[in-house]
């Protein structure tokens, strides 16, 4: 792997920009891996990654439909923090979060994470009470949180307007460790540290099928590219992991929606922080070029066409405009959709499966971009030990049978 | 924004409507007779069909009635809808708009 550094980028610079090499491999699938992972998303490429840097797995495949990092890795807004309610989320989530803090270092690849801080305003009683229960659980749980009165909250962020609305901010709790970093950069750092070990990545490359032996256990996959075995299959699928794990004979409680983004033009630095409304629905940032990043909210029906409804976005629009007039006159530039898949907890499932040799890490509905080094991590973990690991051991399928739910649909940022 | 054809109303604009999740799925009739798997099965699992899937609408701001629905989840096309106890349609029409 050529590695970067800044004299490599100088000497580059002055010779023209010559000599650059190709950041990963385009790999022809073999016939057999020693385990596959299913999704060439962030979560996958960092699976393989962690498979082969921290387990000595390198005969490892990572399949994917369409190009790396073009499902949700490139749809979302970027927003990362770990200020979850209950004790096996905040562990799951912060696990994410420190793996962040390092991984430009890791991987020698700039992912542009920035602890900008993670504002999320309350506008009513309700809210605040529920905020600061958040506030307390998180320092209980060694999680940075604080909370900010109205007037903290302008100083942080001075295009917020906090009075004088129909939903005036009466306080909102500041996660500082938490922040943005660039999606696409994520993808392609893990794609390219997982090839420099050895990890073949397999583009244009669809599942149609997971074989099973006569014990039961996972052993191939059928794809587009022709039969490819391995005794250990991951799926790391996103929206698709429904229709992936029924090939094995696997239901999930899951449902896939659509949910939207969009990014106005760009303008100058005008936003210090990532602001997220629970109440009035939106959330916001600007992107390092300058445009304001905004999430919506998810379709009402269950979706596979990677759009949303006009009406969805307007809302959140109509949030932003009330929040931060300063931007009621920004162009929109882009507007996207992605396939969410939301779990009746709105937890992840991190997991072992009933079959043998199949893995499954899924169920990050609305908030799975912030997990993706976590989630990686855990799910090479499980794939490699055959166990999970303590963090993602309540991250079970057989929770929903056992009653175990971690409810977290009370501490999304979006109103599910 | 879908259309969307109300039985009993016809078409509407999806805002009147709220979306009642996957149709045909039967309680069980004696909860304490089901195991836990059949229970969490009820409750939790759902089919997340990539294609042609049966689901439930409520005309919530319309006449307020439940009804059925046949929608292509790769298109949003609507198929069919029908009433509460009818069988979905064998060979679904296509939407007149």
């Amino acid at each position: 792997m050529q590695r970067f550094s800044g004299l490599s980028l100088i000497r580059r610079g002055l010779t023209g920009q010559r000599g650059w090499q190709p950041q990963w491999r385009q790999a022809e699938p073999k016939a057999a891996y020693d385990a596959i992972i299913v999704g060439g998303g962030g979560h996958g490429l960092g699976a393989a990654f962690y498979l082969a840097k921290e387990h000595g797995l390198t005969r490892v495949a990572v399949l994917e439909k369409g190009w790396i990092g073009g499902g949700n890795t490139g749809r979302n807004t970027t927003i990362i923090r770990s200020n979850y309610l209950f004790d096996e989320s905040a562990a799951l989530y912060d696990h994410s979060v420190q793996l962040w803090e390092s991984l430009s270092q890791v991987l020698n690849y700039n992912v542009m994470f920035s602890q900008r801080g993670v504002m999320m305003l309350a506008h009513t009683v309700h809210d605040v009470q529920v905020s600061q229960r958040h506030v307390h659980a998180n320092r209980a749980n060694g999680v940075d949180n604080e909370w900010l009165t109205p007037e903290e909250a302008r100083a942080r962020c001075p295009l917020l307007k906090i009075d004088d609305i129909r939903y005036p901010v009466l306080g909102a709790a500041f996660q500082r460790r938490g922040g943005t970093a660039r999606h696409d950069a994520v993808a392609w750092g893990f794609a390219r540290a997982a090839d420099a070990l050895g990890v073949d990545i397999i583009e244009n490359c669809e599942v149609l099928g997971i074989e099973r032996d006569a014990g039961g256990a996972a052993c191939a996959v059928n794809t587009t590219r022709g039969v490819i075995r391995a005794p250990k299959i991951g799926v790391s699928a996103a929206g698709h992991s429904s229709v992936i794990m029924r090939m094995a004979g696997v239901d999930l409680p899951i449902e896939s929606y659509p949910l939207q983004a969009l990014v106005s033009e760009p303008v100058k630095s005008i936003f210090p922080c990532v602001v997220m409304s629970n109440t009035i629905h939106a959330y916001i940032s600007q992107s390092d070029k300058g445009e304001m990043v905004i999430g919506a909210g998810t379709d009402a029906y269950t979706s596979y066409t990677q759009r949303g409804g006009l009406h969805i976005s307007r809302h959140a629009l109509e949030a932003i405009c009330e929040l931060f007039p300063t931007l009621r006159r920004l162009r929109m530039l882009r507007c996207w959709g992605g396939i969410v898949d939301v779990t009746p907890d709105r937890s992840p499932i991190i997991a072992k499966t009933p079959v043998p040799g199949l893995y499954v890490n899924c169920g990050w509905g609305t908030g799975g971009f912030k997990a993706t080094p976590g989630a990686a991590h855990l799910l090479a973990w499980t794939i490699a030990h055959d166990a999970p690991h303590p963090i993602n051991a309540p991250f079970t399928i057989e929770r929903f049978r056992d009653g175990n739910l971690i409810d977290e649909a009370a501490a999304a940022a979006v109103a599910h | 924004m879908l259309l969307i054809n109300c039985p009993y109303c016809g078409e509407r604009p999806e805002l009147e409507f709220v979306h009642g999740g996957q149709a045909h799925i039967a309680r069980p009739g004696n909860p304490a007779e089901c195991s836990d798997q059949q229970w969490a099965e009820y409750l939790y699992r759902r089919d997340n069909i990539k294609g042609v899937h049966a689901e439930r609408w409520r005309h919530v701001h319309g006449c307020g009635r439940f009804f059925n629905a046949l929608r292509d989840t790769t298109s949003d096309q609507f198929l069919a809808t029908y009433k509460v106890g009818e069988q979905p349609p064998a060979q679904p029409r296509k939407a007149t708009a």
